[in-house]
């Protein structure tokens, strides 16, 4: 038994090293893709200190919305290239609509309340999107425009180790697609003017207002741009999978992440999602197949349960002295 | 006007501490238990019985469970669904292995069993607070999930995964399984869920109540009370996972007569979540609000098309459910953060001065 | 006013050589003194100096790199606050730490819960052994409600409370714990000229009538020296002076430090 969980799998992954290669792959794509979702958390909760629950489904909502509008358009007989950007245009419109839409009913009437109500509202706007997006655009599933996006298909095989490793293309798309907004947002908060504002209300609403930086137009550049690395996160994955409502409980992922890198910090958002996304799948694989397997369910979550009673603020995040 | 209290004094402490001090509230109170113990079970459907009062009660318990934790304590948790399966099947279990036993014997002891794996899962709390004890609480919802669909033994190597409760009776009188009616069911429920509202207002209005507060509001201070924040907190899951764990049990046995794994999953935790805000935090008669709106909104909102003569597609309806909670979610959270309770409170405050403004 | 400086009795609290520091920032280097029983010990010193930092050593709440804390007779290296608690230390806070979503008797009432036993089965039932053991410790915090003079607000949340009044309450709650020794930091901050009477009343009787030893935390001078026995002087992190409040007020280096340079 003790053989089984301690020694095994590194027998296996010695003996057959193109698969660990292969998994390893897997799990970055995952970690790459949950770290894009965290970044829309970790972009609203630093500049509003809003936990934003619904950016899960902010994610379903824009890849949807943006499926939508090219449907209509190949309906009208309007389809390729042109149409997908078009349609990726409008669908990043309607994000800054709903920014500003959440901005107005939701953040500013409930500005001084504690954070837990704030959570709890945005319960409450992932319900209204669900209900809304499920009777706009129904239930089923829908194939996202990859082709038409110039997202690259098909996949790189490499023979190394003995083996095949096969990279799907639109994989590693995505990777460098992160990578980029990963750093340009990195820029974006250290650099500019506006950054440094959306750093400012993160540490006190109060202390920003008085010196003049607008709160809800912060706001609503916030959730915008979390609405943008959304639509991007819902590109990238409905192109792999389908755009379905169920990316909405793959989205809950996220927290571990977050709970890892820390709530305030891009780079510890990366770094969570690569020890997420790599240590689910090397555990589903190797040591999944002992308990039965399905352990994806839930092993990022004790994952991040057992870092947490290490260090309880997480890797990145701040260390919690409490004054009295 | 209506609500005055003048010339209610109180000549002894106990007096003074008592739960319902008003003489007004003590009438609603009896007038809430005769409706529900006479009128109810007398005048209503068996729709309204099986389908509206058995779920609402059921899910004021589990709500009641999680105020515990999360109102009075302030620890926040998204595991409730996963303590409500380990209590349905323990109570399972124990029902299936001891049949001779009474079932309500089984479903009470099952809070126990809850209980011992709250304890377990709510042991971080020492060390995190916050959101990352709501996602150490989600590692709990997620694994236990995976258990109930694991672990076969749970549900009796039944090859659909699901359980199937079997026909108990108490007393003679069918309770469980199909031979059981809604009222006798409904009586059931109802004496299980004030008998324990009534201990978790015992508990909660004495010194551990205060307790829990403390450690809510400003655990350091608590801590220099001599307060020990460990065995509150793992107190406060134990007490909060018997309740929802017993709600878990009354829910199969009681309400669905059956369960799929998923019956226990994360949308129960985060429904239960929404009652306790909705309805108020550290509120038991919050508790009660939110459950009956969470839960009767939505059969409001399908029944309403049908009487209204509209033709709407049952699944448009659910999608216009989830919308319209969500919206009044929102719209609860702007007008009274505090929740049902506090509007409730608010209200009271209003017959008091009626007709005066203030 | 004070007892000059005569030995009010043997020593309750000695700490010894404490140092504190938070990462970089030294909080505390290398402190001294002792507190004798039932006496009103002042703790002074600029913004910064370190005081409450001290407070939050003898709580158990910090614990010190170096030094050790000496509590009736027995020595330790830290101190834990449950212990600190039982043995019967209290305290109120800058910042009142009440419980705000309680009312003035029920953060009181918390006072009380190192005394109370009985435990789950009797809560569950209330009526019996629980609730004599609630009616009776309701007697003890009605006395200090009394004491305290604020029977008026017993059922109102504190959130809702004037910051004197709740200043009151805090102490309420310390004093439930039938406390040995109070340690007070600040208690008369932000308080007008009769709130600060009030406030040096309840003190003064604390000390005399019911023998508590008081560990005070001060700003305003004319109140340390009119109430304390004996004056402990900071300034960051270090001791400057430790004597009577003649003998302190007239020491260069307390002048220099705090009271202003060049006088």
């Amino acid at each position: 038994m003790l053989y089984n969980i301690f020694i095994d799998p590194f027998v296996q992954m010695a003996q057959m090293p193109d698969l660990l290669v292969q998994t390893l792959w897997e799990g970055l794509v995952s970690g790459v893709l949950y770290a894009l979702i965290a970044l829309g958390f970790v972009l609203i909760f630093k500049a509003s200190g809003v936990f934003n629950f619904a950016q899960g489904i902010m994610v379903v909502f824009s890849a949807l919305t943006l499926v939508g509008f090219y449907a209509k358009f190949s309906s009208w007989g309007f389809s390729g290239h042109v149409a997908a950007f078009l349609a990726l245009l409008l669908a990043a419109g309607v994000m800054l609509v709903l920014a500003m839409l959440v901005e107005r009913v939701v953040l500013r009437p409930l500005v001084n309340q504690p954070d837990i109500i704030l959570f709890m509202a945005t319960f409450g706007i992932t319900y209204v999107l669900i209900g809304f997006g499920e009777i706009v655009f129904g239930g089923d599933p829908k194939q996202m425009i990859a082709n038409e996006l110039f997202l690259p298909s098909g996949a790189v095989d490499i023979e190394m180790l003995g083996g095949l490793v096969s990279l799907q293309r639109i994989d590693i798309a995505a990777a460098v697609i992160a990578s980029l907004m990963i750093v340009g947002l990195a820029l974006f908060f250290q650099k500019t003017r506006i950054g440094r504002a959306l750093r400012a209300v993160a540490d006190s609403h109060k202390a920003a207002l008085s010196v003049g930086i607008s709160l809800n137009q912060i706001w609503v550049i916030v959730w915008f741009a979390a609405g943008l690395v959304a639509l991007v996160t819902g590109i990238m994955w409905g192109a792999r999978s389908d755009v379905s409502f169920a990316l909405e409980i793959v989205a809950l992922k996220a927290l571990p992440v977050l709970v890892l890198g820390g709530f305030t910090s891009v780079p510890g958002a990366i770094v969570g999602g690569l020890i997420i996304g790599i240590g689910e799948k090397l555990g589903e694989f190797y040591w999944g197949p002992l308990l039965g397997g399905g352990i994806e369910s839930w092993l990022a979550y004790v994952i991040a349960l057992l870092f947490l009673l290490y260090r309880p603020q997480g890797l990145f995040g701040d260390k919690i002295i409490e004054r009295i | 006007m209506f609500y005055r209290e003048t010339g209610q004094f109180k000549q002894s402490y106990a007096a003074d501490s008592a739960v319902f001090p008003i003489l007004q509230d003590r009438y609603g109170l009896a007038v809430i238990m005769a409706i529900a113990f006479v009128a109810i079970p007398l005048f209503g459907s068996e729709f309204l019985l099986a389908s509206v009062m058995i779920p609402f009660l059921i899910l004021s318990l589990g709500a009641i469970g999680l105020n515990i934790l999360v109102g009075y304590t302030g620890l926040l948790s998204l595991g409730t669904a996963g303590f409500m399966g380990v209590g349905a099947y323990a109570a399972y279990k124990l029902s299936t292995l001891f049949p001779q036993v009474n079932i309500l014997v089984w479903i009470l002891c099952s809070g126990f069993f809850a209980a011992g794996i709250g304890v377990v899962f709510g042991l971080p709390s020492l060390r995190i607070k916050g959101f990352y004890l709501a996602v150490a609480t989600l590692a709990a919802q997620f694994f236990l999930q995976w258990c109930f669909v694991r672990v076969a033994w749970l549900y009796n190597y039944n090859p659909s995964g699901a359980i199937e409760v079997p026909g108990r009776t108490l007393f003679g009188i069918a309770i469980t399984g199909p031979m059981a009616t809604p009222v006798n069911r409904y009586y059931v429920v109802l004496g299980v869920v004030v008998v324990m509202t009534l201990i978790a207002s015992n508990i909660v209005h004495g010194r551990i109540g205060r307790t829990w507060m403390a450690v809510r509001d400003m655990d350091i201070a608590a801590q220099l009370m001599g307060i020990r924040l460990l065995p509150a907190k793992l107190l406060a899951f134990a007490v909060s996972s018997f309740y929802c764990g017993v709600a878990g049990a009354l829910m199969v046995f009681l309400w669905l007569g059956a369960a799929e794994p998923s019956a226990f999953d994360i949308k129960l935790s985060f429904l239960l979540l929404f009652m306790v805000i909705i309805g108020g935090l550290g509120s038991l008669v919050g508790s009660f609000m939110g459950a009956a709106l969470i839960h009767i909104l939505p059969i409001f909102i399908r029944a309403l098309p049908e009487s209204l003569g509209l033709p709407v597609a049952a699944a448009t309806v659910e999608h216009l459910t989830y919308l319209i909670v969500g919206a009044l979610i929102i719209f609860f959270l702007i007008v009274e953060p505090h929740g049902l309770a506090r509007l409730w409170q608010i209200t009271k405050q209003k017959l008091r001065v009626w007709p005066f403004p203030y | 006013m004070s007892g000059a400086g005569e030995a009010k009795g043997e020593t309750l609290l000695a700490v010894d050589g404490v140092s504190l520091a938070f990462g970089g920032v030294k909080a505390i280097t290398n402190v001294s003194f002792d507190i004798r029983k039932g006496e009103i010990r002042a703790i002074i010193g600029p913004n910064g100096a370190g005081k409450t930092s001290m407070l939050n050593v003898v709580n158990g709440f910090y614990h010190p790199q170096q030094g050790q804390i000496t509590y009736k007779g027995q020595t330790r290296s830290r101190m834990r606050p449950y212990r600190a608690a039982s043995q019967g230390i209290a305290r109120t806070f800058q910042n009142v730490a009440l419980f705000r979503g309680m009312t003035t008797l029920d953060n009181i009432m918390v006072g009380r819960t190192l005394r109370m036993r009985r435990g789950l089965f009797w809560q569950m039932l209330r009526y019996g052994p629980a609730m004599q053991e609630e009616i009776a410790h309701r007697r003890v915090v009605e006395d200090i409600i009394d004491f305290l003079q604020i029977e008026a607000i017993r059922k109102t949340a504190v959130g809702k409370l004037p910051y004197g009044l709740q200043k009151r309450v805090e102490l309420g709650r310390a004093l439930a714990m039938e406390p040995e020794l109070l340690l007070l930091d600040e208690p008369m901050a932000g308080m007008n000229m009769e709130e600060k009477e009030d406030m040096c009343r309840y003190i003064l009787d604390l000390n005399r009538h019911f023998g508590t030893t008081i560990a005070l935390i001060e700003h305003d001078i004319g109140v340390v020296m009119d109430l304390s026995d004996r004056v402990v002087v900071l300034e960051y992190g270090h001791k400057i002076a430790d004597g009577t409040p003649e003998e302190v007020k007239a020491d260069p280096k307390v002048i220099d430090a705090y009271l202003g340079v060049g006088h």
